[in-house]
């Protein structure tokens, strides 16, 4: 139990996608400039990701290993991934409607996040087993929620800022998630074993 | 040699097999939208300016079809818009008279008296706080364009210290009115071809120091008017009845401040 929630914990916030692994910029910076739509992209990723976690660790373990095809894990994932947001998408059309117009654009734009591919591959490579793949695929997407509603909340500050000229636009923008990045790192310091 | 088939063959029955669950998925949970809603959106300006109050021109277009919006409902469709809704729609309906936005201060800057330099965020509102705006006039135009970052159509720029609006681009979605802490922009009609454009509803001689062009109520253009259009609202400020305006032009010339404008 005590292994679980270290390895949730470790997920969220020291070994978190977006300022230590370095997954699923794009969308990060992309859509961070109001705490609003940043929720609504970090609702999809996790609902996304926690189900791409489930599908890739069975096609890996029941598909690709007894063939010997581990190899072609990657291009395997993300035709499994893209599909399986198309058909969430239209799933959710027609039997939830009120999440899929809560969730909008977020949901095909993540398709070829590389944040869903990277946990379904870490799966892997980590070999956790199906609760921990699980587990770890929405605790990943809880701390890239968490990334991007922060920096969403800083961006609207950042907006009456008065920057030289040069900073304007991306390069504070960078600058800025750098620094978040620096207290991030901070919980690296972290021991929890 | 052999071994590469497998993996083919996996990949092939992989790929078919997503694209026949995506095939069947999008006829089995496929929604049924009526064709209206897209035939409305066409006619839409499709500027998502938010005038109606909807999010946006589908959604506006989709509470048209579902019957709890009227067809006139686009406020900013300009001619003809309504009445193609309408035929759409299998009802009659008409667009209303055309209107545009219009700020009415004329205090630019050597005009209107400044209290104090304001050196902050550019946003109308931050500058209302702080004892509504750096110029003397509660009604004057505070200048730093909070309704041009406002308009969808990009009818709306800053002259001079004062926002100004372009006829030809505005389109009458009223954000600009809304948005404005001073609520000095209003909806006039276009073919009105005199307006005061000055709303302080100060005494004359108050508005003699705090600005160089603002209304002094000083009954001149009501005096002259040949059509009895102008009153003055208040005992201080003069309006033009657009409806009774002949369009002579004596009240423009006559008017000591000269802000009684014509369209530009």
């Amino acid at each position: 139990m005590s292994n679980i929630f270290l390895l949730m914990l470790t997920a969220i916030l020291t070994e978190n996608f977006i300022f230590s692994k370095f997954l699923g910029i794009c969308p990060f910076l992309g859509v961070s400039e109001k705490p609003d739509t940043a929720l609504g992209m970090g609702m999809a990723v996790t609902f996304v990701m926690t189900i791409s976690s489930t599908v890739t660790y069975g096609v890996y373990h029941f598909l690709l290993a007894p063939f010997g095809l581990e190899y072609l894990q990657t291009i395997a994932f993300i035709l499994i991934i893209a599909s399986l947001v198309q058909f969430i998408e239209m799933f959710l059309r027609r039997f939830v409607p009120a999440l899929y117009s809560a969730l909008g654009i977020y949901l095909p734009l993540i398709t070829t996040n590389c944040a869903v591919l990277g946990a379904a591959l870490l799966n892997i490579s980590e070999g956790y087993t199906f609760l921990e793949s699980v587990l770890y695929g929405f605790s990943a997407a809880l701390g890239f929620t968490l990334a991007i509603v922060l920096f969403a909340g800083v961006r609207e500050r950042l907006k009456y800022a008065d920057p030289p000229k040069a900073f304007v636009g991306f390069p504070l923008l960078l600058i800025t998630a750098g620094l978040v990045a620096m207290a991030f790192s901070g919980f690296s310091g972290f021991s929890f074993s | 040699m052999g071994e590469i088939w497998i993996p083919v063959v996996i990949f092939a029955v992989l790929g078919v097999l997503m694209g026949v669950l995506l095939a069947v998925a999008s006829h089995v949970f496929a929604v049924k939208k009526d064709p209206r809603i897209d035939e409305v959106l066409s006619c839409l300006p499709g500027a998502n300016c938010g005038g109606c109050g909807y999010a946006g021109c589908s959604a506006l277009a989709e509470a048209i079809v579902r019957g709890e919006e009227k067809p006139d409902a686009c406020v900013a469709g300009g001619e003809g818009t309504a009445e193609k809704i309408g035929a759409i729609m299998g009802v009659e309906a008409k667009s209303g008279r055309r209107m545009v936005a219009h700020v009415m201060c004329s205090g630019t800057r050597g005009c209107a008296k400044h209290r104090y330099d304001y050196e902050a965020i550019t946003d109308c509102h931050s500058a209302e706080v702080l004892g509504g705006g750096d110029k003397f006039c509660a009604a004057g135009c505070i200048g730093l364009g909070s309704c041009v970052d406002k308009c969808a159509f990009g009818a709306l720029s800053i002259v001079d210290g004062v926002a100004r609006v372009d006829r030809e681009k505005c389109r009458a979605c009223g954000v600009c009115v809304a948005e404005c802490p001073k609520k000095i922009i209003r909806l006039i009609p276009y073919d009105s071809q005199y307006f005061v454009q000055c709303v302080s509803p100060e005494k004359g001689k108050t508005v003699r120091l705090y600005c160089d062009a603002g209304c002094i109520g000083c009954h001149i253009c009501e005096k002259n008017c040949p059509s009895g259009a102008i009153s003055l609202s208040g005992g201080d400020i003069a309006s033009i009845d657009p409806d009774k305006c002949v369009g002579c032009g004596i009240c423009a010339s006559k008017c000591p401040r000269k802000i009684i404008r014509t369209p530009e």
